[in-house]
Parts: C-alpha cells; structure tokens; sequence
C-alpha cells in the first residue's frame, strides 16, 4: 500500500517590541533570570494585564505579510492549565476571534510552486523558562513570561518533509521582512511543532496524527517528520495502529520518542478574559499597518529579476533573507557592480557564514566596504586573489579597505618598468625555463609566472605579467 | 440521580488541582449536584437570541504604549517565594 | 464622646484649627480596637508603629489640606498593601507579608493622607456572606456578637459601626459591601463597575468586583468615594469618565424624584420587618416630595444561579494563581509538582472557595460550557436589560438590601444553597453593574439593623447619594450605636 504524508504546522514567534505584552516589563533576550519581571508578570494577587498596542500591531503586520484576513472584532480568552511556568495558571491567548485567520503563503519545491494555508495567527503571551535539574527539582525563570507572541497554525497542506522544510524558511523568511521579529529559532524567538498523519493514496479521510515537539533547527523539523513518517508506515503496514501522541526528535539518536499519549482532548476551560476588554480594529487602523509592511520576498525577487536582471537563481538567492536582501542593495548603492556583489554575497561571505555559523548583522564586513573592495578590484589596485586577502580582514574586523589596502602594502603592481625588471631578474635564475619554453613546453609560463608572483608577494597584476613576460622571453 | 458523578467531581478536582480524600468527593457530589439543579431554573428561559454579556461596560481599544518599565529587582521577585536558587523560583521536579 | 461619632467633616476642622492632632485620632483608634476587638475580630493586621509614625510625621506638616488628612482607616484584607500582609483571610496567604505594591485605592488613599490602622477581616477570598469563612476568627456583629457582621466585608462594616476606624475599604461582588453594612447599621455603596480601579484587588470574579466605601454617614461615603474613584490606565475595565464631587451632590432635595420600587424585592422571602421598615423608608421620601411606583424585574430570580455560575468561573480561573511557587504557603508534603499543587492549593484553602474553585471549573469544562457558563451571561444580559428598561422611567431603584436582619452564627454554615440566598437581592446589582448603597432604615426585634438599598444608574452615583442623604437627614438610624465593650 501506498501512503500520502500529511503535515500541518504551529510556529511560535515572539514579538520584538520594547515592553512586554501585558506589562511595561523590559522585553530582552539572555538577561540574569528574574530580572525583568514585575508583580504582573509573576502573577501577584490583585495585578490586571494592559494590552500593549505595539504587539497588536506587529501581530497584524505579521498576518497582513502573510495574506490573513484581519478580524474587525477581537479579544483575548484565558487558556487554563497549570505548570510552574505559568504565573496565573492561564494564558491569555485568543480563542474564537484569532487576529487573523485564512492566510497562505507560497512555496517552491523542486521547481514547483505551491499554496500552504494558514489557518489562523493569534496573540498570546509566552510563559517563563523551567529548567529541569537532577537534583529532583526545576527552577523557573520568568524573564520570558508576558513576551508577545504570535501563534501562526497552518492548514494540513504539506505532503513530504521537505515542503514543511521550505515552508518554514519562507514563513521565517516573510516575517523577518516585516521587522516584527527576529526569528531566531537558537533563541526561541521562533518555534516549531509539527503534525503529521499518513493515509492510503485515494483516502479522503485524515489518519491519525502525531505531535512532535522540541525541533530545534529546521533541519531537525525535516529529519524528525522523515523518521515520522517512515515509523508510520512501518506501524501501518504491519497492521498496526497510530496513537493520537506526542513525541520529541532526539537529536543524538536522530529518532522520534514518545512523551505521551493524549487521552482525549486537553480541557484548557477557555473563557473570555474579562479583564481585557474587546478590540475593535477599524479600517483606518488596517491601512495604517498595510502601509508600514515593507516590500517582502516575492515582490523583491521579483524586482531584482526585472529590474535588476538578475537571474532567477540569484535573485532567490538574494531575497532569501532580508539582511542579505539589504546588503545587496546598499551595496550596490554604493556604486558596486551587481553581479559582483551578488557573487561575493553567494560565495565567499555565504562560506564564512556557515563555516562560522553566523547571521549577515553579526559580520564586521559592510556593503560599503564590500562595494569599495569590489571597485579597488576593478580599478587594478588589487587583483582578487590579493582581495581575498582584504575579505578576510573585513570580515573579521571591519575597516576600509583603502587603509587595509594600503597599510598591508597589498596595492598590485601595475608598473610596466618595475614588472619589467622583476621579470627580468626572474628570467636571469630560470634559464632551464626558457630553453623548456622555446621547446614548445607551455607549462614552463605557469612556473615563471609564479615565481613572478613569488617574487611579488602576489601583488603583482597577473595579465600584465603575462604580457611582459611573453614579451620578455621572446627577446632572449 | 445525582447531577455530577464522583469520578467527574475527582476529574474536576484534578483540573483544579485539588486534592480531595474519598469524604470530600462525596461531599461536594452533593452540594455541586444540588448547585446545578438549581442552576438548571435557567433553562426556563429562552436565550436563543440573547448576546452573553462578559463585559458590563461598552469599552473597547484600551491599550498602553510600548514603553518599558523597570518595578522591581530580582530580590524583590523572590521575596515572597517559598523556594528559590540562583535567582530561580524552584519548584519539585514533573516527575515523582 | 467616642471620636467617630463625628463625621470626616466635623473631625477635618477640628484638625484644622488645631482641636485635635492626628496622633490622638490615631491613638484613638487603636484605643478602640484593643478595647472591643477581643469581642469583634475586624482586624486581621495592625499597623499600628507606621501609622503612629504617620501620624507623627502629619501632624508636623503645615498644609493639612488633603481630602482625608489623618483619618483613620481599615482596608479589607483583599486589597493589596505594600509591606502590610495582606492575606484574603486565608491560610494560603498567612506568611504574605508583603505584597510588593500598593492598590491603586491604598495608593490614592495614601496620596490624600489617610491612615492605614489595619488590614480587615473577611470571608476567606471574599467568597461568603457571614465572614464564617474567615480561616481566622471570624468578625462577630457588634451589634450582637452572636450575630454574623455579614460579609463578605464583615471586617470592615463591623469596625465602622464598631468605632474602630472611621471608614473602610471593602470590596462586593455580589453584595460583598451592601449586605455586612446593612448586617451592622452602617452606609456602604458599591460603586458602578469600572468606577473605582480593580488595580490591587484580589480578583474573585474580574467581571462583578468594585471596591467601595463603608462610613457611618453618607457625606463621608461620598467623600471617600471622591478619593478613590477614577480612570486606572492600570486597570483596562476601569471606565474614563471623570469623577463628579459626589458630596456637592447632598443637597437634602429629592423633590421630584422617581424612585421605582421591584415587587420582587419585596415578596415572600422578606422578612415582614424588613418590609415594613422599607415602606416606611418609602414614605419619608413620600414626605420629602418623591414618588414611587411599583415595578418589576422578571429576571431577578434567575440572578443568584447565574451569579453562582459566572462568580465561580472566573473565581475557578482567578484563583489558579494560588499554586505555591512565587508566594503563599507551599505545602512541605509534596514530592513532585503536581502534588506539590494539589496539597498547597487543598490545605490552604477553606472548603467553601474549595467548592466555589470546583462549580466553576465544572461550569467551564468541555461539554458544560455551553450550558452553564454561557447561558449564564445570556441571562446576565437579560438581568442588565431590566434594569435598564426601569431607569427609562426613573431615577433610582429601592428595596431592601437583605431579606432579613442578620442570622445568628453558625446557623447557616451547613447548607450553601441557604446562604446563597441571602444576596439575592444584592447580586443583580453586580450583574448588571449598576451602583447600589446600603444605609440604615431601622432597626428589627433583636435590636438588630436594617438596611434599605438605593440603585442607581450606570456611573450615577450622584443621585444615589443624594437620595440616601436625604432620608438619612430625615430620620435618626443613623445615630445609634452598638452597645460594645462598655464605651458609649
């Protein structure tokens, strides 16, 4: 039998606003536990929450980027559960009037195009952080409590991995072009947990469906819906019977591992919150935020393929991150030429990148230093093996690259009378090379050349080597 | 018939988190099913197209600013809590 | 004399010319308490070296001229004072010395130089309608300390009609203020919801809780509520409408006035004495040149299950809170979480928010919600259009505040239906959110109080207080005391 895989997935993302969402608590990341929190925050007897209008507005762009349709009427409901992390024992989320519902975004696998549904983006608050000890107890820190947070539930369109894959770098993608979050799934800012079910090829009916919990990567998020999706399988052919659970990716063991087994639905008791009243999100209020919302990815793609003419490889490329996406074009601001920024973009910087696990912002290097580096290359000042030389500088420490330049000593000699006499002293100690080349050995160039480059430290203008030494040659 | 089994009555008070002995459960299966029978008089009335009321004031859009504000420190936070370590509230590990 | 025999006003120019300090208020206060609260239990916690250093520091300032400089007062145990323990009369709260803020009510108060003696006893987390629920010695009424105070503020109308201080802070969800003022003969408004800011008060249901003034006479009533009442940006359902000068309001001149009066109110479960000192409250204002007319609120009788219902939703929610991690009493026999949880929450809680935590968890649960915690604001939207259709026609509601005087202790404890019953004539007050006060109106066999409840229109306190100032001019309940610990 021949089974469809279906995948749905609920990604968390917190809000980059300055406050929390129901309290004036600074919002940060990686501050000493218990730091920013106040009585709201912990709970306190007696304390009210106060909606903060920022989160509501990021939570709007994010749904508008995303082509959800904006509710007119909303409010807030308390979801009721107990854990040490939850000062109140409930959450105030949304429960029937989400911000916004019956969204979609595009993706591309292998060339193909295809639609995912968002079915909902809703407002809540994060809880704090528990961290299980071995001493038989856990300590709370709620530093990360009342942090805004957007819940973006997709439909159950996905059919393999992969397209959860691409699904969850667009969605990053598009709300990292909004601002409204940083998306760091390392910090948390954004999180993933994923459903999937498999059923017979021509079954309309879902089958049952697992939850798996603590993806931490994108790549887990693949690997583990893979393993799912083979264990499924396996357990269905066999005769065997999928439990409504959930179960976490192990990373060491690259395997899925039950945590529980659901037993009916959670009984969260969801009421309206009545210490919120509604919110009425009139027309004005939507176009105020439809015109904040930057150009996002699919727009700027395709931009830079019509306006650019770039071509479509490098214009994905280019638009796969907003930060890349800004780069390119400040740097190119800066007079660079296009397709040379495009390929130092792709090539040596997306290597230090990954090499070093690093995001765009957190590298010293400019696009003006960029676009400067390319124009010294192009004028002649230095060749680009020398501008090798002037990234590696760059990008670990910043500078300009004139002064790099400069300081180094790394300017290309492009002075015919100075190449002149270097060459000359070369063709002096390498008589054996000549006599080879005039045998019609051609190779014996290349090692005259490099001995030229040798001598030179490098810094001599390759094509000017060439000529003069040919010229050089042919007079002895 | 009682209104509210005593296995219901223990589930809610597992929801609740509350512990309750054999004594207790039987108890408040009593006093909550005679609560909700009386309750039920509320089905005498036709609410069909009644809006529920969860707010008695018609406010809408209140909302604060986006500023931040420090209150109070870590050793206030922990002033009150029963257990704390290293700036953490601690607390009996899930597991038994 | 017994200091607070005198009204706010009375005792402000004594201060002000210099009479009288606000040390010896201060002293007088606590005179009092040690002298009868042995018989009362209003108070739960003194504060009293603060406040006689308060009272030091007061007394040197040249400006006296806050609303309520000096004077002495106790705040129910349910509204949060920073460094003041505040536990809700409950176990789970006993060790909570310290808050870490003030209510916005404290802190206003606090801003006019009023002096915090104490924190007031109550029912444990405003759940009851006798203070037997305090999970410490229960208020006594000190009108017969074999009486209840009623509650659950009994802490507070019974150190008011007691002397102890001169007003109080309470706090109605469901009659909360009004039943215990009426219960001990004293005057206790519950404010339209989102008058006076939530900020600070121990939820029980978000939806119906006001804090308000307990006094012995209706100026200071509205002179306490001037301070209190106003728009909280910390308190979203607080409503931004400004605050009128409610004591301007008493002008002795109900002529003209409408006053509809619920034959509900005054059916079968009325004690006859209670009637009959409502329809003679209803002839004075007759006198004074009011008219009323007998009207109905069909819905009234549906009001204490739908309270019931919605009271303990959001009180099953309000309450989760309590789970002892960040503060309270954790139980030491636990040895993992949700046992640590379960055993906190069961032995520092009372059996009746026991029971009130478990009929609204059930109200909420899958399969329940529907039927009981939605239909229940369905028929709260039918209760708040009665009212609105009576005040169409006229000015303010009358009735009596409690079927009946208060009961003897313990003998209602058994049976929480019965108790229950006892606020059906305040609950549709809170349900509809509309402002009510209660204010003596006589006395029953027992030489116990009467209280006769004014409603008003939404944010119309005004001529709430001008209606009970008038009749409270006009007759002399007021001025009886209860015979207490031998000061007259």
């Amino acid at each position: 039998m021949n089974f469809e895989t279906i995948i749905g997935l609920e990604v968390h993302v917190e809000l980059k606003t300055q406050s929390k969402i129901f309290s004036p608590s600074v919002n940060a990341f990686g501050t000493a536990p218990n730091t920013n929190v106040n009585p709201i925050d912990l709970g306190y007897p007696g304390v009210l929450p106060v909606l903060n209008e920022e989160a509501v507005n990021f939570a709007m762009k994010a749904a508008m980027a995303l082509n959800c349709d904006i509710a007119t009427n909303t409010k807030f409901d308390r979801k009721n559960y107990f854990y040490p992390d939850n000062p109140k024992a409930y959450q105030i989320s949304q429960f029937d009037q989400p911000i916004g519902e019956n969204g979609w975004i595009e993706i591309e696998v292998h060339g193909k195009k295809k639609r995912i549904g968002i079915t909902r983006l809703h407002l809540e608050e994060d809880a704090g952080k528990l961290t299980h000890g071995d001493d038989g107890y856990s300590l709370v820190d709620f530093n990360r409590q009342g942090t805004p947070l957007i819940e973006i539930v997709s439909e159950p369109d996905m059919r393999s991995p992969e397209e959860a894959y691409a699904y969850l770098e667009k969605l990053k993608n598009i709300i990292q072009y909004t601002g409204v979050s940083d998306v760091k799934m390392q910090e948390g800012s954004l999180r993933c947990d994923a459903n999937i079910s498999l059923r017979p090829i021509g079954q309309e009916e879902f089958g049952t469906k697992t939850e798996l919990k603590n993806l931490n990567s994108f790549s887990f998020v693949q690997k583990g819906l893979e393993f799912e999706e083979k264990r499924q399988e396996k357990v269905l052919l066999s005769g065997g019977q999928i439990l409504q659970e959930t179960r976490r990716y192990d990373e060491k063991t690259k395997e899925t591992i039950l945590m529980r087994v659901k037993e009916g639905s959670d009984d969260y008791r969801y009421f309206p919150e009545p210490d919120l009243v509604p919110l009425y999100i009139d027309d004005a209020w939507k176009e105020r935020i439809r015109k904040e919302i930057p150009e996002l990815p699919d727009a700027r793609k395709k931009r830079y393929m019509e306006e650019l003419d770039l071509s479509e490889y490098d214009a994905t490329v280019m638009t796969n991150s907003k930060q890349m996406a800004d780069f390119f074009e400040e740097a190119i601001a800066h007079g660079a030429d296009m397709k040379q920024v495009s390929n130092w973009l792709m090539g040596e910087i997306s290597a230090y990148m990954n090499k070093h696990l690093k995001e765009l912002d957190e590298l010293a290097i400019t696009p003006e230093a960029l676009a400067k580096m390319i124009q010294l290359i192009a004028d002649g000042t230095i060749s680009s093996k020398i501008a090798k030389k002037v990234f590696a500088e760059l990008v670990e420490h910043g500078g300009d690259p004139e002064k790099i330049v400069k300081e180094k000593g790394l300017v290309q000699i492009s002075d015919e009378d100075q190449l002149k006499e270097i060459i000359s002293n070369v063709l002096d100690e390498n008589e054996q090379s000549i006599i080879d080349y005039k045998n019609g050995k051609n190779k014996a160039v290349g090692f005259l050349v490099g001995q030229v480059m040798k001598a030179t430290k490098g810094q001599a203008n390759p094509p000017m080597v060439n000529k003069i030494l040919l010229e050089e040659i042919n007079k002895r | 018939m009682e209104k509210i089994s005593k296995d219901q009555v223990k589930h809610v008070a597992h929801l609740a988190r509350l512990h309750v002995s054999e004594e207790e459960a039987a108890m408040f299966t009593e006093h909550l099913s005679s609560i909700i029978t009386y309750a039920e008089q509320l089905n005498e009335l036709d609410t069909t197209n009644v809006e529920p009321t969860t707010h008695v004031l018609d406010i809408k859009n209140v909302m604060r600013k986006d500023e931040p504000k420090q209150w109070i420190t870590q050793e206030e936070a922990l002033k009150n809590a029963p257990d704390h370590k290293d700036g953490h509230f601690r607390v009996p590990s899930i597991l038994e | 004399m017994a200091l607070f025999d005198y009204t706010i006003k009375q005792l402000e120019e004594k201060v002000h010319n210099g009479e009288i300090t606000v040390e010896e208020l201060v002293n007088a206060s606590y005179e009092r308490i040690h002298e009868v609260d042995d018989e009362v239990h209003a108070f739960l916690t003194l504060n009293e070296e603060n406040a006689r250093a308060q009272a030091k520091e007061l007394d040197k300032q040249a400006d006296k001229t806050a609303a309520l400089f000096g004077m002495p007062s106790g705040i129910k145990d349910n509204i949060v004072t920073k460094s003041l323990r505040t536990t809700c009369a409950s176990q789970f709260l006993d060790n909570f010395h310290d808050p870490l803020y003030n209510a916005t009510v404290v802190q206003k108060l606090s801003e006019q130089k009023a002096v915090t003696i104490g924190k007031l006893n109550m029912d444990e987390f405003a759940m009851g309608s006798s203070n037997e629920n305090s999970s410490y010695e229960p208020t006594r009424n000190p009108w017969n300390t074999d009486y209840v105070p009623g509650g659950s503020s009994g802490g507070s109308a019974a150190a008011v009609a007691a002397g102890e201080v001169l007003f109080a802070l309470g706090s109605d969800t469901g009659g909360s203020i009004r039943q215990p003022a009426a219960f001990c003969g004293v005057v206790g408004l519950k404010p339209t919801y989102g008058r006076v800011s939530r900020f600070g008060l121990v939820a029980f249901a978000s939806s119906l809780d006001q804090i308000g003034p307990l006094t012995r006479t209706v100026e200071d009533n509205a002179r306490v509520l001037e301070v209190i009442a106003g728009h909280d940006a910390m308190d979203s359902t607080s409503a931004d409408i400004e605050v009128p000068a409610y004591t301007a309001a008493l002008t002795n001149d109900v002529k003209g006035l409408k006053i509809a009066v619920p034959k509900e109110y005054l059916s079968e479960g009325v004690a006859p004495e209670v009637k009959a000192s409502v329809m003679e409250a209803l002839k004075v204002y007759e006198s004074l040149g009011a008219t009323w007319e007998e009207v109905s609120l069909p819905h009234s009788k549906y009001a204490v299950a739908t309270y019931y219902l919605l009271s303990s939703s959001e009180a099953s929610a309000n309450l989760a809170r309590f789970d002892g991690v960040r503060y309270g009493v954790r139980s030491e026999n636990a040895d993992n979480m949700i046992d640590m949880f379960k055993k906190s929450r069961s032995e520092g809680f009372g059996e009746e928010v026991k029971r009130r935590i478990m009929l609204g968890t059930f109200a909420l649960s899958s399969g329940y919600y529907d039927a009981y915690y939605k239909k229940a604001q369905k028929v709260r939207t039918l209760i708040k259009q009665d009212f609105e259709q009576i005040f169409q026609d006229y000015d303010v509601v009358i009735g009596p505040t409690t079927p009946t005087p208060a009961f003897k202790v313990g003998e209602k404890v058994d049976d929480p239906l019965t108790m229950y019953a006892n606020d059906i004539l305040t609950i549709p007050v809170n349900l509809a959110g509309v402002p009510g006060i209660s204010i003596p109106c006589g006395f029953a066999k027992e030489g116990l109080p009467i209280g006769l409840q004014i409603i008003g229109k939404h944010f119309d306190e005004a001529t709430v207080y001008r209606t009970a100032h008038a009749y409270e001019q006009a007759t002399d309940h007021h001025k009886q005391r209860p015979q207490l610990g031998g000061a007259k």
